[in-house]
């Protein structure tokens, strides 16, 4: 008995005292107090040398929390309890969480760099008038093939991926909506369709497509695909491009005939405290070189049509990740669906697995 | 005045059994009976009992974790037999808990490396003459993970039985002429029962809402309770779906439970 108390309070005092030094530590690095900006951002998804920049130019020090999921963050959120000045959820999150009033209107007298952005991608259904999001990234669902087992002529397009060339050949990102998308759009269907009939013929057509697929994974795609396990993966455009940085074999092509556009977008959570240190942070990321550095570092295709000009070249006039203007005319955004609709794709996509 | 302190100690014990375990349990029912909308109503029970996709999905997970019950217990028996014969027993027991603790999600990262294409198995399947072989996401690797993770659960418990046999029971069943056959069947495995069924207990719950494995080692071909589970939970957030699923695997639970607790002796049985 006395041994087990004084291992009690043994373990106490260790706690305590590394709660201490934590708060100690933090009060050091300057993370607490009123020079500081909230930042509640996707893992790896900003360039710490602009984070440096912005500490060094307004004085604010940025704190990154990271998500690794738009459901995740919106929990968080929701829930309250945190102090986010700024968050980046993706379109239909940005819409998901206007309506449930998590979010708080942009100030647009206070920004001074909206004229830098390519006005196709501003003014979006999940967001009319930008009043609450400011365009961070962008990008498109596509297909990814290894050029030592597939020609490019093979797969440029959706309905490719049936062929009986590719039996268990494929591997799929895990996601109902992306996934039943593609389906969509190889019937010339909208991806925003919530007809019962139509996604069930959707569902179909994925059971055709079954023997082509070799699983159906989520991240680790990423790994997968560099280490040649699959020929050919169905991923986004941002993870594409750190498939095709790891392994020059692999290329990305977005279907021409159609495909999703979406967007990574910045906005402030109601529970935002710092507001000066927000629009300074806002203003210095829509400043082309600063744009432009982080489209760099990251890889996405910024939505800022200044920064793209600075762009290198190649970049710049890469198919894969700028595609023709033909095809971006055929990208469709996902509205955001009442939760029944959502369960309706993800019921059939279920399906769909058991299937396979 | 002892009463009462008796009651004081209580106190901690209540709390944490009110707060981690009834209260989340309660919850999780409670849940159950609400659709999306947040209206109460048991559609969400009539939707799985009727629904061909649950119920298929049910019979899968009970299949898979059944499987990988019966192999941990095959390997596992033996294993701990052996280990007990050991000198140095506690010492290689600690040996076999050791993977436990490492983090499940690093071990099976380390088996998507042996099992890729170009992995170890691979390499070795070539060197013998049989070639390359697709073993990640089939169902047989996904078993055989299940399994490997499963198996210190199985083997501590045996292990202990076994430990707690008293080996005059061993002795005497030799002297009186049994053979090692008939002593094992007739004496230490009846005797050492009730650790394979803590251990079956320990094995078959988790396995049946395996979700992680079923997706980085199965490629999500093996579709379990613990795949949908995750996806009401996080995709489609109908938490009341998700709690269903819940309850369902709950009650799976006490029926296990149950069947393979420990039935009071009858009679003149020796324990």
């Amino acid at each position: 008995m006395k041994r087990l108390v004084s291992l009690i309070i043994g373990l106490l005092a260790i706690c305590g005292l590394l709660a201490y030094s934590s708060s100690q530590l933090e009060r050091s690095s300057g993370s607490t107090g009123d020079k500081v900006l909230n930042l509640y951002n996707w893992g790896d998804y900003i360039d710490p040398n602009l984070l440096t920049k912005f500490q060094k130019e307004t004085g604010y020090h940025v704190n990154v929390e990271t998500f690794d999921s738009n459901e995740a963050m919106y929990t968080k959120i929701n829930q309250g309890g945190t102090h986010y000045d700024l968050a980046v959820p993706s379109e239909y999150m940005v819409a998901k969480m206007k309506r449930a009033h998590l979010l708080q209107p942009l100030d647009k007298s206070r920004l001074t760099g909206w004229h830098n952005f390519d006005p196709q991608f501003l003014n979006q259904s999940f967001d009319r008038g930008n009043r609450y999001s400011m365009p961070y990234f962008w990008g498109t669902l596509g297909i990814i093939y290894n050029d030592k087992f597939v020609k490019a002529s093979q797969v440029q397009h959706w309905q490719d991926l049936w062929s009986p060339k590719f039996r268990d050949q494929i591997m799929l990102i895990d996601s109902a909506r992306d996934i039943m998308g593609m389906a969509l759009v190889t019937q010339h269907q909208s991806m925003n369709t919530t007809d019962p009939q139509k996604l069930l013929a959707a569902e179909k057509k994925l059971n055709r497509l079954a023997p082509n697929v070799k699983a159906i994974v989520a991240d680790e795609i990423k790994m997968y695909m560099a280490q040649d396990e699959a020929a050919i993966a169905v991923d986004w455009s941002g993870e594409a491009a750190e498939m095709l940085a790891n392994n020059h074999h692999l290329h990305y092509v977005v279907p021409s005939e159609g495909s999703n556009l979406w967007f990574d977008n910045l906005v402030i959570p109601k529970t935002a405290q710092h507001y000066n240190a927000i629009y300074a942070f806002l203003n210095f990321m829509s400043k082309p070189a600063n744009a432009a550095q982080n489209a760099a570092y990251i890889g996405y295709a910024t939505p800022n049509a200044k920064a793209k000009a600075l762009l290198p070249k190649s970049v710049r006039d890469d198919r894969q990740f700028y595609p023709t203007q033909a095809t971006i005319d055929h990208l469709q955004v996902y509205r955001d669906l009442s939760p029944a609709k959502v369960e309706l794709y993800n019921d059939r996509y279920l399906e769909f697995k058991m299937h396979h | 005045m002892t009463r009462r302190k008796t009651w004081l100690y209580f106190i901690p014990y209540g709390l944490w059994l009110a707060l981690f375990v009834i209260a989340p349990v309660a919850l999780i029912i409670y849940q159950s009976f609400f659709d999306l909308g947040h209206h109460f109503t048991i559609s969400n029970y009539s939707t799985y009992f009727q629904s061909a996709t649950y119920l298929k999905m049910t019979l899968n997970s009970v299949w898979y974790a059944f499987l990988i019950t019966l192999f941990t217990g095959l390997i596992s028996y033996p294993t701990a037999y052996f280990l007990h014969q050991l000198k140095h027993r506690q010492f290689w027991l600690l040996l076999v808990i050791l993977p436990t603790w490492i983090n499940i999600l690093l071990k099976a990262y380390a088996f998507i490396g042996i099992f890729s294409q170009a992995g170890l198995a691979n390499q070795f399947l070539t060197f013998i003459g049989i070639g390359p072989q697709q073993i990640l996401f089939t169902n047989a690797s996904f078993i055989f993970v299940a399994t490997y993770i499963q198996i210190p659960f199985m083997i501590l418990p045996i292990f202990n039985a076994l430990d707690d046999l008293n080996p005059a029971f061993v002795n005497a069943s030799r002297d009186l002429g049994a053979s090692n056959w008939q002593t094992f069947r007739r004496v230490i495995f009846p005797l050492t029962l009730p650790g394979v069924k803590a251990g079956v207990q320990a094995v078959f719950i988790p396995s049946l809402s395996l979700f992680m494995l079923t997706r980085l080692i199965g490629g999500n071909k093996v579709i379990t309770l613990g795949t949908a589970i995750e996806e009401h939970f996080l995709t489609t957030m109908n938490w009341g779906m998700g709690s269903t699923i819940g309850v369902v695997l709950i009650i799976a639970m006490i029926i296990v439970m149950t069947l393979t607790g420990d039935q009071r002796p009858k009679g003149g049985t020796p324990r």
